[in-house]
């Protein structure tokens, strides 16, 4: 069995409730951060931690907080991006559902560190449920002093408030999500200022993913130095996964980022297997935006070694040959999928939820959405793969946040790796409505250059 | 004694060129002037915010910096990137810039209804500057164009979303110059659209300059609305004592003989509006005698406009015969074989602007 560190009580009774997380040492590490820890002491703690940010790029979170602008008179707020619309991710969903004392805790501790008084979560709107349960546990902490003012005698003054959005996938973008929470139309702001030094009404912000801010609870209780024991080189500690697609057990899983892609999907343990006895043809690891892999590169690298679920494993080869932890969404796909289809499907949410500012993104992501409807239903020319390719081209590095690139990417790697399958639908149109191009060579041995002889 | 400000020196396409710190690279660039500006279709010097979206304003920052030499990893908006000292950025002499640039070009006619020669802005408009400097001969888009109705503004003024590129000039402006904000955007990604809360009229006096901020035919004077091509009228300077304290009363009439067809703030060469103006000097002052002329506008632009203009005109010597080396121009086609001129009398070549419908007659 793996390590565990966020859901290592996650199986116990009522944990969601306050009595029970206390009891089973719920709280542990906030009291040793208000009450014998200065703010640079705990900073440090999750500066050696390695932590780095689970909302999707990764970023390390000590780095980012060590970037707060710190004027005097000035408010700072702690904004909790639980926003998680990415297709294929929902482990913050199980998080906050099942321990919302954990982040609640994360919170107290990061706020305290950071110096904020304010602390907001931006949920989705989707989320109807969860608000409640969020409201519930922080009434719960207020009336047993861990929130309020003076927490626990210390001086230390939190409030925490929760923020419905309203079903916008951009609001997840740090700055659209301060917009939205100012009360504005959710347009994502043009950088610099970064949020650091003006965000949420202009006062310096830092924004964390649900995950990265429950993992501060488990550093403070082990230590950063023994958190960064788990994990392998850069990756450090341990990342939810919200697997899905056609395995046996789909789910939310907490993994020591130490194993292969081929022991999370085949191992009992994780996935089980490719569901109803089927091949594993492709997947993409890290939620909607990272780029898709077919089964022979997901499972080794282009070197022919093993690949890691780690952020350095799966980026391994660079965008030629690699892929994305991302947000831990990891979507699989079995031989009967079909990449056009799949990729149509992630085209037309990009579409959907751009935000329209600007004119790549806004003209570009129904424009890639249009011409593979065509290809998907037999109308499809062979110039239009190569006229896909020039606009995602276009798209990327040149728009205000990475919406455009997370729409050009998912579109840039399934004509990079699955060309033949594209080629087959313009092909044979009529073939194409009937069946699926199947497996191919997908999953077949990768040749590997031979080392030049020495 | 004032200190001496500490001024950047930026290298823009190779051309030195020294500002004040907190200049962004488009105002450098402006500073150099000529064909290493960036076109700028949302950027607006005037309006807080503005700037960033339209993304045809792409640079490439070779040198970040004196400091820290580093290049950016990818193409900047030079409207809303500010120079540091000693920063090598390259926009015309950049393949790259130039290439993504055509891109942007591209995505912004995708949806665009390309019906110039039904619409107002015609000949002052930013965007088809920018397709003839950048974009491509043929389209690659295949499929329906976006459309939306037509809405009415007020009585004065109206919304052709159809033609808008959502650069948020007209959004800032509304925000800043009127008190009253009835002007935002309603959905989202291609969807996205300028909501007015719709036709309510905007009860107050600045709302017009929305007409003059939009680079396109999506704003348009109604008053002024299918009266003329801008290319037949001739810009006039003038100026009246306006009441309106924020009002700068300098405006630019546009004139055919001496009927006033509309008025206009007056435009400087980046097509910025110099001074902002109300919305009774708009429209409701369309009589000479309202006015003070001053002279002759001087039009900057390449625009098709200042070839109908008189200052610097070249007459041209040569006749055609002598164009033609000697050979004498055949006629194709004789206007009387098809037509009867309704005014017999009139020499077509004098026909005061084009020829109607009305002045001939089909046989
Ligand atoms: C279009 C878009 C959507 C995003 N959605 C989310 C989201 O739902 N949840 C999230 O935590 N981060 C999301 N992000 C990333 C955030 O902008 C930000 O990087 C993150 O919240 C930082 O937290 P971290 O450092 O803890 O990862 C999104 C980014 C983009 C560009
Ligand atoms: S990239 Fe897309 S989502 Fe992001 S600001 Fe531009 S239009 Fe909006
Ligand atoms: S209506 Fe004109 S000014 Fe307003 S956003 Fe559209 S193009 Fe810009
Ligand atoms: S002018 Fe710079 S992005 Fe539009």
């Amino acid at each position: 069995m793996g390590r565990k560190l966020l859901f290592d009580k996650a199986h116990i009774e009522g944990i969601r409730y306050y009595d029970v997380y206390r009891a089973n040492g719920g709280y542990g590490s906030a009291e040793k951060a208000l009450k014998s820890m200065k703010p640079e002491e705990v900073l440090e703690e999750v500066k050696k931690s390695g932590l780095r940010g689970r909302g999707g790029a990764g970023f390390p979170t000590g780095m980012k907080w060590s970037f707060i602008a710190k004027p005097e008179g000035v408010p700072r707020y702690l904004v909790c991006n639980a926003d998680e619309s990415e297709p294929g991710t929902f482990k913050d969903r199980y998080l906050m559902e099942f321990i919302p004392h954990l982040l609640i805790e994360g919170l107290l501790i990061s706020s305290y560190t950071l110096g904020c008084n304010s602390c907001y979560i931006y949920i989705r709107g989707e989320y109807a449920w969860i608000p409640e349960i969020l409201e519930q546990a922080i009434a719960e902490a207020k009336k047993n002093g861990w929130l309020g003012k003076n927490i626990q005698g210390t001086g230390f003054d939190l409030e925490i408030y929760v923020q419905r959005g309203a079903g916008a996938y951009i609001c997840g973008e740090e700055t659209a999500l301060i917009e939205s929470l100012e009360g504005k139309r959710g347009n994502p702001r043009i950088k610099p200022p970064f949020p650091a030094v003006k965000g949420l009404w202009d006062c310096p912000t830092v924004v964390n993913n649900v995950e990265t801010l429950a993992a501060v609870v488990p550093i403070l209780r082990i230590g950063g130095d023994e958190y960064a024991k788990y994990g392998i080189g850069k990756s450090t500690g341990t990342k939810l996964i919200s697997a899905c697609g056609n395995i046996n057990k789909p789910g939310v899983y907490e993994i020591e980022m130490n194993i292969s892609v081929e022991e999370f999907i085949y191992s009992d343990e994780y996935c089980g297997g490719i569901a109803n006895g089927k091949r594993l043809k492709a997947c993409i690891p890290g939620g909607s935006s990272v780029p898709i892999l077919p089964a022979n590169l997901l499972l080794k690298t282009a070197k022919g070694e093993q690949r890691m679920m780690t952020y350095e494993g799966l980026a391994d080869g660079g965008f030629a040959t690699g892929t994305m932890l991302g947000s831990g969404g990891f979507i699989v796909l079995d031989e009967d999928q079909c990449i056009v289809k799949n990729t149509l499907t992630f085209a037309r949410f990009y579409h959907h939820e751009s935000c329209g500012q600007c004119s790549p993104c806004r003209e570009g992501t129904g424009w890639m959405k249009r011409v593979l409807q065509n290809i998907e239903n037999g109308k499809g020319k062979m110039s239009d793969i190569d006229l896909l390719w020039d606009i995602q081209r276009k798209i990327e590095g040149n728009t205000i946040c990475p919406l455009g690139d997370a729409a050009a990417w998912p579109v840039a790697a399934a004509i990079r790796h699955f060309r033949d399958e594209f080629e087959w639908h313009v092909l044979h149109p009529e073939e194409a409505t009937k069946r699926n191009f199947g497996l191919a060579h997908y999953a077949d041995p990768l040749e590997i250059a031979a080392p030049a002889a020495v | 004694m004032a200190e001496e400000k500490k001024l950047f020196k930026v290298k823009i396409d190779n051309i030195s060129v020294e500002v004040e710190p907190g200049t962004s690279i488009l105002n450098a660039a402006r500073r150099i002037g000529g064909d290493i500006v960036p076109p700028a279709m949302c950027y607006y010097s005037k309006l807080q915010g503005s700037g960033g979206k339209c993304r045809t304003c792409l640079v490439k920052v070779t040198k970040g910096s004196e400091a820290d030499p580093r290049p950016m990893p990818k193409l900047v908006a030079s409207c809303r990137t500010n120079v540091m000292d000693g920063m090598e950025v390259a926009n015309i002499t950049s393949p790259e810039v130039q290439e993504a640039r055509k891109g942007v070009v591209e995505f912004l006619l995708l949806n665009h209804p390309l019906d110039c020669p039904v619409c107002d802005q015609a000949g002052e408009c930013h965007l088809q500057d920018l397709s003839y400097e950048h974009g491509a001969d043929t389209t690659r888009y295949e499929f329906k164009r976006r459309t939306f109705d037509r809405i009415d503004i007020g009585d004065k003024i109206q919304l052709h979303m159809t033609r808008c590129i959502l650069c948020y000039r007209c959004v800032f402006t509304a925000d800043q110059m009127t008190e009253k904000r009835e002007h935002g955007v309603l959905g989202r990604g291609e969807a996205a659209e300028i909501g007015t809360y719709i036709q309510q009229s905007l009860d107050n006096n600045f709302i017009g300059n929305v007409i003059d901020v939009c680079p396109v035919g999506a704003l348009t004077d109604k008053t002024f609305r299918f009266k003329n091509r801008v290319w037949f009228l001739k810009p006039v300077d003038a100026h009246r004592d306006c009441h309106d304290p924020k009002c700068c009363g300098k405006t630019v009439l546009w004139m055919r003989g001496d009927e006033v067809f509309r008025v206009t703030a007056r435009k400087d060469k980046y097509g910025e509006v110099e001074e902002w103006i109300c919305d009774t000097c708009r429209f409701d002052k369309k009589d000479v005698k309202d006015w003070t002329i001053e002279g002759p506008r001087k039009i900057e632009r390449q625009s098709v406009i200042s070839q109908g203009h008189y200052v610097g005109v070249h007459k041209p010597k040569d006749t055609l015969v002598e164009v033609l080396e000697g050979r004498q121009p055949k006629l194709l086609l004789d206007i009387h074989d098809i037509s009867e001129v309704n005014r017999p009398e009139i020499d077509l070549s004098q026909i005061d602007g084009p020829a109607h419908s009305d002045d001939f007659n089909k046989k």
